[in-house]
């Protein structure tokens, strides 16, 4: 059924882009689609844009994993949406023709604005490109049932089929379908969720049986623990950090891992789940992985408002995030931590926690809000580049040159800002839902909003996966777009002079796009296993550091100059990269220990936007002379 | 030689309107955001704070950040094209004239 289903979209998309190939002859129309589509299809197209991967995968994803933190970031990726309207979309869409490039350098024609924009796109639509190519493998794994490569490989066939066919105009249509659907079929799911209402013991409609997690009370003399059921015996401890322990336990010649955990003076143990790299392979619960043999789906409420045993039938919306937000609601939530047993093989266990509603339903899981100063610099950070890095991402920006005046630039914006900010909404249902209804992967929170919908019945999983692939299929195609016109456009048309007629300036894109796809392929593969909405997080920052300050002072203040822009731009890449690669959870993807990382901050915004703004004004100020001698001229 | 726009937009009267109008409407949202922003920063607790039918302050917020959003947009949206009317008219009119 999901095949089927996933290869009539595939057949459908291919053969939109192949048929508007054929009326894509002219640079206007590849790179712009002709600057004739309606704002009310740019407005949808702009939504399947935007809601990428990042925000289907991975904010559905973090949401049922860490609760209400995940929505900081839908929160924050729909309020950029307001820098757009108000302050960039008409007067971009007056200045540009086909890049973010044009605007910036549309009053000077300057070579190092051309260079540097041209760069910036780059850098940002490939920091873009990374989670949602991630996010593509991720999906396939399940639904096609192939390994991660392959749903790399095949985005990237059929992305660079779409864009090296009719560019922007395949983009637009593919955008505009994926939007459509995605928040359609969002709806519908967010429907059965709170048709199905809340369960201590989510079953899938019986489909499911529930599985119950056991714990074992023991006690400790000395250093040694002793487990009070007969039977167990204590193999192993491993301490992991201060307050987390975990204890390898033998009962009837198996082995397991358990957590360990003290409450009101006695020790409890707690059932995990648990992978062993073992020299034959995988070892998944004691035994071998298998198609048959893989992590049980998690995610349950304990209790719901105090009682532990409760269906509560059909609710509203509203009753369905008041009963989650109860301090007597229970969440059993899962994290994960790896360490090496005594045999030398590596071991990650799945463990539980408690946690109460009222805790999950407010900011606090992922972002430390009541930690330390840096901690709290951190998610400030976090909030400023979502908030400035929407109205700095290229892929966005050129979807102002495909509308016909700036009147379109500003309804297509308010189009976008509902339909998003709608899914945005969504977002907090599914997440919820996944996380209440056993649908959680433990190693892999990014399938959170399919696998709720495989509660749900093959047909709806089948058509949720689809519509899942199709949006990193529309938000990749406008990542190549944007990168393909910075290479063809920007450097080798305006900047490197290369002469080029209109029809070989569209080869020379679709070239781009081919070379910039299999980029994406390489870089999709090397980075299996990230949180996609972080990876995202990071993009939005780089862009509102290199692109959101020069765009800004561009349009507000008369004393900018081109030299200003371009090393605002070059400041910005520079410190934004500099910061994310030096940073813990960048050690952490290196094997490194995250506490040693120099940078104490995972979010690199506070930083590198104010610099970047700074570096504008203080080589604008230098350069004022320059200006006013080319004006003089 | 400067690189013109793909599809040339004409002079617009409103756009000093628009852009001034734009700029109080960003200010106030930004007001709105840095408020919750900074409410999660020094007073975490409050967020857990019970608002109304039982949703507390974190999520009702939230929503209100996304709804107050698309408000704001749609006003935005009603008054510039207040103002584009208003000069189309003018335009109008003043072409009338110079006809008779």
């Amino acid at each position: 059924m999901a095949i089927i289903i996933f290869l009539i979209f595939v057949v459908i998309v291919i053969g939109l882009s192949l048929y508007l190939g054929n009326k894509t002859k002219t640079s206007s129309g590849y790179y712009a689609a002709g600057g004739q589509i309606h704002w009310g299809v740019n407005g949808i197209a702009f939504a399947g844009d935007y809601l990428s991967a990042a925000s289907f995968l991975g904010i559905c994803g973090m949401i049922a994993t860490v609760g209400y933190d995940g929505f900081l970031y839908s929160i924050g990726y729909l309020a950029g949406w307001i820098v757009a309207l108000f302050v960039v979309a008409e007067p971009l869409k007056r200045l540009g023709k086909y890049t973010f490039t044009d605007a910036l350098d549309a009053n000077y024609n300057s070579s190092g604005i051309k260079l540097t924009a041209a760069i910036s796109t780059l850098v940002v639509s490939i920091c873009y490109l990374i989670p949602q190519m991630v996010g593509a493998g991720v999906l396939v794994e399940p639904l096609l049932g192939i390994p991660h490569i392959w749903g790399v490989l095949m985005v990237g066939a059929i992305v660079i089929t779409i864009v090296a066919t009719a560019g922007m105009a395949s983009t637009t249509y593919v955008q505009f379908l994926k939007g459509s659907l995605l928040i359609i079929f969002s709806t519908i799911l967010v429907g059965a969720v709170v048709m199905r209402g809340l369960s201590t013991h989510p079953d899938q409609g019986g489909k499911v049986e529930f599985y119950q997690y056991a714990s074992l009370s023991a006690s400790k003399t000395g250093d040694t623990l002793t487990i009070s059921e007969s039977g167990w015996d204590v193999v192993e401890k491993v301490k992991v950090s201060a307050d987390l322990e975990f204890v390898r336990l033998s009962h009837n010649g198996l082995d397991s891992w358990w957590s360990l955990s003290e409450k009101d003076g006695s020790l409890v143990i707690h059932e995990t789940q648990f992978e062993v790299e073992k020299p034959d392979g995988k070892w998944i619960n004691g035994a071998p992985a298998s198609a048959s043999n893989q992590l049980r789906l998690v995610g349950n409420l304990e209790k719901i408002m105090g009682d532990g045993n409760v269906e509560t039938g059909k609710l509203s919306l509203f009753e369905f995030l008041a009963i989650l937000t109860d301090k007597e609601t229970l969440v059993r939530t899962w994290k994960s931590a790896s360490f090496v047993d005594d045999g030398g093989q590596k071991v990650t266990v799945y463990y539980s926690k408690i946690v109460s509603g009222d805790k999950l339903m407010r900011p606090g899981q992922k972002f430390k809000v009541e930690g330390t100063f840096l901690e709290r610099l951190d998610f400030l950070s976090l909030m400023l580049a979502l908030f400035l890095g929407t109205a700095a991402l290229p892929h966005i920006l050129i979807r102002y040159y495909t509308v016909p005046s700036p009147a379109s630039a500003r309804k297509s914006t308010i189009v976008a800002i509902a339909a998003i900010g709608f899914f945005y909404i969504l977002t907090l249902f599914m997440g919820f839902g996944a996380m209440v209804n056993g649908s959680i992967n433990p190693a892999d929170s990014n399938m959170a909003a399919p696998l709720l919908a495989r509660t749900f019945g093959e047909l709806l999983f089948a058509i949720i996966s689809a519509i899942a692939f199709a949006t990193v299929l529309g938000t990749v195609s406008g990542l190549i777009v944007a990168a393909s016109g910075a290479v063809a456009h920007d450097l080798l048309d305006r900047y490197l002079k290369i002469k080029m007629d209109d029809h070989q300036k569209v080869r020379a894109g679709k070239i781009s796009a081919f070379v910039i796809g299999g980029i994406a392929i390489i870089l999709g593969i090397l980075f299996k296993g990230m949180n996609v909405s972080f990876l995202v997080g990071l993009a939005f920052a780089v862009a509102a550091s290199a692109n959101l300050p020069a765009i800004l002072m561009l349009l507000f203040w008369k004393k900018t100059t081109s030299k200003g822009i371009a090393a605002s731009i070059v400041v910005g890449i520079v410190a934004s990269l500099t910061l994310i690669a030096l940073s813990p959870e960048l050690y952490k993807l290196y094997g490194l220990n995250p506490a040693n990382a120099p940078i104490p901050l995972n979010n690199p915004g506070i930083i590198s936007i104010p610099l970047s703004f700074f570096t504008l004004i203080i080589v604008s100020l230098i350069t004022q002379k320059e200006k006013a001698t080319s004006k003089s001229l | 030689m400067l690189h013109k726009p793909a599809t040339p937009s004409g002079k617009d009267p409103a756009g000093p309107y628009k852009i001034r109008l734009g700029i109080r409407m960003f200010i106030f949202y930004t007001l709105f955001y840095a408020s919750f922003v900074a409410l999660n920063l020094l007073s975490p607790i409050s967020m857990a704070t019970i608002v109304i039918a039982g949703l507390n302050l974190a999520t009702v917020f939230g929503f209100a950040l996304i709804i107050v959003a698309l408000i704001e947009a749609l006003i935005y949206d009603w008054l510039c094209r207040r103002k584009e009317a208003y000069y189309q008219q003018i335009e109008k009119d003043s072409a009338k004239k110079g006809s008779a």
